[in-house]
C-alpha cells in the first residue's frame, strides 16, 4: 500500500515540513521548538528510506515504486515517478545528509535560524524528486527548483562574498540548464511524449543527436561541475554557510552526474562515443590541474571545493570511460563488460562516498570558522591541542578523502583506475595521480591547521565539539568506515541498473564503431 | 429585437448600472463613508464575476452582429473583474492617503474596466474602437489624479498623445478595412475576398492596426511611453495601465489581426515575431540597469509582451491558447508586483528597488511572497511563470522555431537577473531601519493571496490550462 506512495512522500513531507517549520518560525520566541519541529521532520524523511529500501528490489533494473499522473494536461506532461538502483542511492543519501545538516546547526545560534532549516528540508524534497522523477519536464522543473533554496542559502547566510558568489551560482546554473529543457522539447516532438523511458529510444540523425549532446552537456557540465565551467563552484563553496556547503558538494553535484546517465548518454550514446576523448581528457584535467590548484589554497573551504571538483573528475572519467574500455576488449560479449561495469559502478560509489568525506569536511571547517573565525589556513596552527577529538575525527575524514583503503573514499577511487587500465594505460597513469594529489593537498593542509605548535592564546584552551557536533561526526564516520569495509551494499542496489545501462547504451552504438 | 439579445451584455449592462448609482451615491458621501463606495465597487465587480461565470459557455452574437459573448470573452473578462478586484484591495488605503479623489477614482475604474470589457466583446470595427476609447479615456484622467504631482501630469499628458496617435492610426486602419471590404462587422471582414489579395491600401491597414496594437501593449520600438508614463502614475494607476489593459489589448490583437486578417498569416505573422523578438531582447536588456521598481516592471512587462507576440505569430490554435495562458498569467504576476508597491507604501511612494531592503527582516511573509512573484516572472519553476514561458517555448518548437526559442530562454536567464536582484535586496542586504513594516489587513490579504496563487496555480496548473485550452 505504502509503496504507491513512498516516493511523493519522500518528495512532499521533508517540503511540508520546512513550511511548517516557518510557519513556526514567525515567532521568534519559538527557538527551540523550531529545531525540534524541523528535526523531526527530517526524522520522518529518513525513516521512510527504511520501506523505500524494503519495497525496492534491488535485482530488478526497471522504474519500481511508480506513480503516474497526469499533470499539465494538453501537454503530455505528467507527474510521474519511478526508482531503479541508482537513484534510490540517492535519495536516501539526500535523506542522510539532511538530517546531518539539521543537528549540525542545532547549536548555532544563526539569525533567522527558522529559515535556514526550512530550506534545507525544502532543498531535501526537490532534491528527492529530481532523482525520483520519470517524467523529463518533471525533472528539469525538479532540478531547476532545487537552485532556488541554495541560492537563498548562499545569499543570506554565506561570507563576505555571498552576493556575488550565489548569483554566479544561480545564473551559471539557470543558462546551463536551459539547454536541456530545449533538449527536452526537442524530443518531445520526436516521442510524443516526455518520458524519459522513452526519450532512450528515440531515433535521431547525427546533427540531431549532436546539438542534444551539446545541449545535456551544456546543462549537466555546468552542474558536475567539469572543468573549465566548474569556476561557480569554488566561489559557491566557500561563501556557503556549511550546511549550503554540505548539499552542494553531497547532492547538488551528483545530481549533474546524474544526469549524464539518466539522459545524456542513454539518449546519445554514439555522440558520447564519438567525443569521449574530449570527455576522458575534460575530465583528466579536472583530476590532475584542479587537484594542482587545490595545493596552493589558502582558504580551507575553498580547497575542500577545489578537491570536490576533481573528485567529480574520477567520477566523470568514469562514465566516460565505458566506450574505451568496451572498445579496448573488442571480441567479447562486449554488453556485459565487466570491466565498464566496474568503472561505472566505481563512479556511483565514489559519487556516494565523496558525500560522506567531503561533507565531513566542509562541516569541520563550519566548525572551526564557529570557533576562531577563519577560514584561512595561516590563522591556525596546533588546533589539535584544543580540539583533539574534532582532530581524530577529522584525521578520518581526511583520510577518506585521501582514499586510504578501508575509508569508503578507497573504494570508489580503486575500482575507477582499476577500470580506467583496461580503457588506456596513459589513461589510468594520468587518473592515478588523485592518489599523489589528494594526500599531498588534504594532509599537509590537515598538517597546517592541525599540528605543530600552538599560535597565540585562542588555541591555547580546550575548545572541542559540542554534544550535537560529535553526534554528526559519528554518524558521518560510520557510513565512511562500513562502506569502506564492505562495499557490497551499494554495489549491490546499483548493480542491475548499472548493468542494464551498459546493455542499453551499447545497444545503441553500431557495431564495428569500436 | 428581443430581451433575450441583452443576455450576454449583462456583465456590461450591469457596470455601466452600478457606475451610474455609484457616481449618484458618492455626491452624498463624505470623505469619511467613501469606504461604502469602495465596498460597493468591489461588490459590483463580484457580482459581474458571477453573472459572467453564469453565462460562461455561451455563444451568443447580439446587437446586429455587434457584440459577441464567446469563450475568449468571458474568461479575459473573469481575469478583468478579478484583478480589478485585486488592484483595488491593494490600493484601498494608498487612495486616500495619496490625497486622490476616491469617488472619482473607483468611477474612472470601473468606467475603465467596462471599456475592457466592450473591447474584449467588441465583434465589429464600431465596438473595438468605442471599447478601446472607453478604457483608455478614463486612464488618462487616472494617471493625471494627483494634479499637484507634476511627474503625474508630464506621464498623462505623454500617455495622452501617445494613446490619442495609437487611437487615430487605428481608425486609419479602420476606414481602409471599411473601404476595402465594405463591411465593419469582424467576421464578414474575415471572409472578404478581397482581404485575400496582396495590396498596398492592405498593407497598409494591416501595418496601422499592428503598430496601433503595439503601442498599447508597449511592443518595442512603439514602448517608448511605458516607462515613463508607470514612473509617473500614482502606482495604483500604474498598476492598472500595466494589467487590465493588456488583457484588452490582447482581444483587440486576437479579433482583429488574428481573426479580421487571417488570410494574410503570411504577412502578420512576420510583423508580430520580428516585434516580439525586439521586446524580448529591449524589455529585458534595459530593464538590468533599472533602479527604480515602476521602470523594471514596465520594461520586464515590455518583455513578456514580447512572449505573447511570438506565441501569438504562430498562427495555430495550441499557440493561442499559449499567448493567452501567458496573457493571463503575466497579469497575475504584474498585479501581485505592483500590489507589493502599494502595501509596502504609506504615505510615500516606495517605487524604488532599495526600498525592498530587507524586508525579510521587517516582514518575512510579504518578502516571501515578493520572492514568489519574482521568481514567478523569472520563469523559475514550479512557479506559473515557468508553466507559461514553456507552454509557449514548447509551442515554439513544435512549429520547429528552435533558434527563436532558444533565443526566448537565453533571453529568460538575462531576465532573471534583475528579477535576482530585488529577491538579493530583500534578502541578503541588512535593513536600514529595524522597525517591523505593518500593512493593512486588505493589503496582506490581497499580497498573500496573489503570492500563493502563484506558487498554487504553478504546481497545479492544470485547472488554468485547460480554461485556456478550450477557447481557441
Amino acid at each position: 500500500m505504502l509503496s504507491h506512495w513512498i516516493l511523493s512522500l519522500l518528495i512532499w513531507v521533508p517540503i511540508i515540513g520546512g513550511l511548517i517549520t516557518l510557519a513556526v518560525g514567525m515567532n521568534d520566541a519559538h527557538r527551540t521548538l523550531i529545531r525540534w519541529v524541523a528535526l523531526a521532520f527530517a526524522l520522518i524523511t529518513l525513516f521512510l528510506c527504511v520501506p523505500l529500501y524494503f519495497e525496492f528490489d534491488p535485482n530488478l533494473y526497471t522504474m519500481q515504486l511508480v506513480e503516474q499522473h497526469a499533470w499539465i494536461p494538453g501537454l503530455d506532461i505528467g507527474y510521474n515517478l519511478g526508482v531503479d538502483g541508482i537513484s534510490v542511492l540517492f535519495i536516501m543519501l539526500n535523506c542522510f545528509t539532511t538530517l546531518i545538516i539539521l543537528l549540525s546547526a542545532w547549536s548555532h545560534t544563526k539569525e533567522k535560524a527558522a529559515q535556514y532549516m526550512a530550506i534545507f528540508l525544502i532543498s531535501a524534497g526537490l532534491v528527492n524528486g529530481a532523482f525520483a522523477t520519470t517524467d523529463a519536464i518533471l525533472f528539469y522543473v525538479f532540478f531547476e527548483s532545487s537552485l532556488v533554496p541554495m541560492f537563498l542559502g548562499v545569499g543570506i547566510w554565506g561570507g563576505p562574498r555571498k552576493v556575488y558568489a550565489s548569483m554566479k551560482f544561480f545564473m551559471m546554473m539557470f543558462l546551463g540548464s536551459i539547454f536541456m529543457l530545449l533538449a527536452f522539447l526537442y524530443l518531445h516532438t520526436k516521442s510524443g511524449n516526455f518520458s524519459i523511458q522513452d526519450f532512450q529510444n528515440v531515433n535521431l540523425t547525427a546533427a540531431e543527436a549532436g546539438w542534444i549532446f551539446m545541449a545535456f552537456l551544456a546543462t549537466f557540465a555546468v552542474k558536475i561541475p567539469m572543468w573549465p565551467v566548474h569556476t561557480w563552484l569554488p566561489d559557491a563553496h566557500t561563501e556557503a554557510p556549511s550546511g549550503g556547503s554540505v548539499i552542494l558538494a553531497a547532492l547538488m553535484l551528483k545530481l549533474g552526474a546524474y544526469g549524464f546517465v539518466r539522459f545524456s548518454l542513454p539518449i546519445v550514446p554514439e555522440v558520447h562515443q564519438a567525443f569521449d576523448w574530449l570527455l576522458i581528457g575534460l575530465s583528466l584535467i579536472a583530476i590532475i590541474y584542479v587537484g594542482f590548484a587545490c595545493i596552493m589554497q589558502t582558504d580551507m573551504k575553498r580547497l575542500i571545493a577545489y578537491s570536490s571538483v576533481s573528485h567529480m573528475g574520477l567520477v566523470t572519467l568514469g562514465i566516460f570511460m565505458v566506450f574505451r574500455i568496451v572498445g579496448e576488449t573488442h571480441g567479447h560479449n562486449f554488453a556485459h563488460d565487466e570491466d565498464a561495469l566496474i568503472g561505472l559502478q566505481g563512479a556511483i560509489f565514489q559519487m556516494v562516498a565523496h558525500a560522506f568525506s567531503a561533507g565531513a569536511m566542509f562541516l569541520g571547517v563550519g566548525y572551526m570558522y564557529d570557533r576562531y573565525g577563519s577560514r584561512l589556513i595561516k590563522d591556525y596552527k596546533g588546533l589539535a591541542h584544543a580540539m583533539p577529538i574534532f582532530a581524530a575525527f577529522y584525521m578520518l575524514f581526511a583520510m577518506a578523502n585521501v582514499g586510504l583503503p578501508g575509508t569508503a573514499g578507497f573504494v570508489g577511487e580503486f575500482m575507477i583506475v582499476l577500470a580506467a587500465f583496461k580503457a588506456n594505460v596513459w589513461i589510468a597513469i594520468l587518473a592515478a595521480f588523485t592518489l599523489v594529489l589528494a594526500p599531498a593537498y588534504t594532509l599537509w593542509m590537515y598538517k597546517r591547521v592541525l599540528f605543530g605548535e600552538i599560535k597565540g592564546r585562542k588555541f591555547a584552551e580546550k575548545n572541542d565539539l559540542k554534544a550535537n557536533e560529535i553526534l554528526v561526526f559519528v554518524l558521518l564516520a560510520i557510513p565512511t568506515i562500513i562502506f569502506g569495509l564492505y562495499p557490497q551494499w551499494i554495489l549491490h542496489i546499483s548493480h542491475a541498473a548499472s548493468a542494464h545501462f551498459l546493455v542499453h547504451v551499447m545497444s545503441r552504438i553500431p557495431a564495428g564503431s569500436y | 429585437m428581443n430581451l433575450h439579445e441583452f443576455i450576454p451584455a449583462l456583465p456590461e449592462i450591469f457596470i455601466l448600472i452600478m457606475i451610474c448609482v455609484i457616481m449618484m451615491l458618492d455626491l452624498f458621501l463624505d470623505d469619511e463613508h467613501r469606504g461604502f463606495t469602495y465596498a460597493l465597487t468591489q461588490l459590483t465587480l463580484i457580482v459581474a464575476a458571477v453573472i459572467t461565470w453564469r453565462l460562461y459557455g455561451m455563444h451568443a452574437i447580439v446587437f446586429s452582429g455587434q457584440f459577441v459573448f464567446d469563450k475568449l470573452a468571458a474568461v479575459l473578462k473573469f481575469f478583468i473583474y478579478l484583478m480589478g478586484f485585486a488592484l483595488l484591495m491593494y490600493g484601498r488605503t494608498y487612495v486616500p492617503d495619496h490625497k486622490m479623489p476616491r469617488g472619482e477614482f473607483h468611477v474612472l475604474v470601473l468606467l475603465s474596466l467596462l471599456g475592457a470589457m466592450v473591447l474584449v466583446s467588441a465583434n465589429s470595427l464600431l465596438t473595438l474602437y468605442i471599447g478601446l476609447e472607453l478604457m483608455s479615456l478614463p486612464l488618462y484622467a487616472m494617471v493625471a489624479m494627483q494634479r499637484h504631482v507634476k511627474r503625474s501630469s508630464e506621464a498623462a499628458m505623454k500617455y495622452f498623445v501617445m494613446g490619442a496617435m495609437a487611437s487615430g492610426l487605428l481608425l486609419f486602419s479602420f476606414s481602409f478595412i471599411y473601404g476595402l471590404s465594405g463591411t465593419i462587422l469582424l467576421p464578414q471582414i474575415m471572409t472578404a475576398h478581397i482581404l485575400g489579395a496582396h495590396t498596398y491600401i492592405l498593407m497598409f491597414a494591416l501595418v496601422f492596426a499592428i503598430v496601433a496594437i503595439a503601442f498599447k501593449f508597449a511592443a518595442v520600438p512603439f514602448h517608448m511611453w511605458a516607462p515613463d508614463v508607470y514612473e509617473g502614475a500614482p502606482v495604483v494607476v500604474t498598476a492598472f495601465l500595466g494589467t487590465i489593459p493588456k488583457l484588452a489589448a490582447f482581444a483587440l490583437l486576437m479579433r482583429l489581426v488574428v481573426g479580421g486578417f487571417h488570410l494574410r498569416f503570411a504577412e502578420w505573422h512576420v510583423v508580430l515575431t520580428v516585434l516580439g523578438i525586439l521586446s524580448i531582447f529591449f524589455g529585458n536588456i534595459l530593464a538590468l540597469v533599472q533602479t527604480n521598481l515602476k521602470r523594471l516592471f514596465a520594461y520586464s512587462t515590455i518583455s513578456h509582451i514580447g512572449f505573447i507576440f511570438l506565441a501569438v505569430a504562430l498562427g495555430t490554435s495550441a499557440a493561442y491558447d499559449a499567448a493567452l495562458y501567458y496573457a493571463v498569467v503575466y497579469v497575475i504576476m504584474a498585479v501581485g508586483g505592483f500590489g507589493m508597491i502599494l502595501v509596502i507604501s504609506h504615505k510615500t511612494e516606495a517605487e524604488n528597488i532599495s526600498d525592498f531592503t530587507g524586508l525579510n527582516f521587517r516582514n518575512s511573509w510579504l518578502a516571501a511572497m515578493m520572492l514568489l512573484l519574482m521568481l514567478s516572472m523569472a520563469g523559475i519553476p514550479p512557479l506559473v511563470g515557468f508553466d507559461a514561458k514553456l507552454y509557449v517555448i514548447m509551442a515554439l518548437v513544435n512549429q520547429h522555431h528552435y533558434i527563436i526559442a532558444t533565443y526566448g530562454l537565453l533571453m529568460s536567464v538575462v531576465g532573471a537577473y534583475y528579477y535576482l536582484r530585488v529577491v538579493k535586496v530583500m534578502y541578503f542586504d541588512k535593513p536600514t531601519t529595524n522597525k517591523t513594516l505593518t500593512t493593512t489587513v486588505d493589503g496582506f490579504i490581497a499580497a498573500s493571496v496573489n503570492g500563493l496563487l502563484v506558487l498554487l496555480l504553478g504546481i497545479f496548473p492544470a485547472m488554468l490550462v485547460v480554461l485556456c485550452q478550450g477557447v481557441f
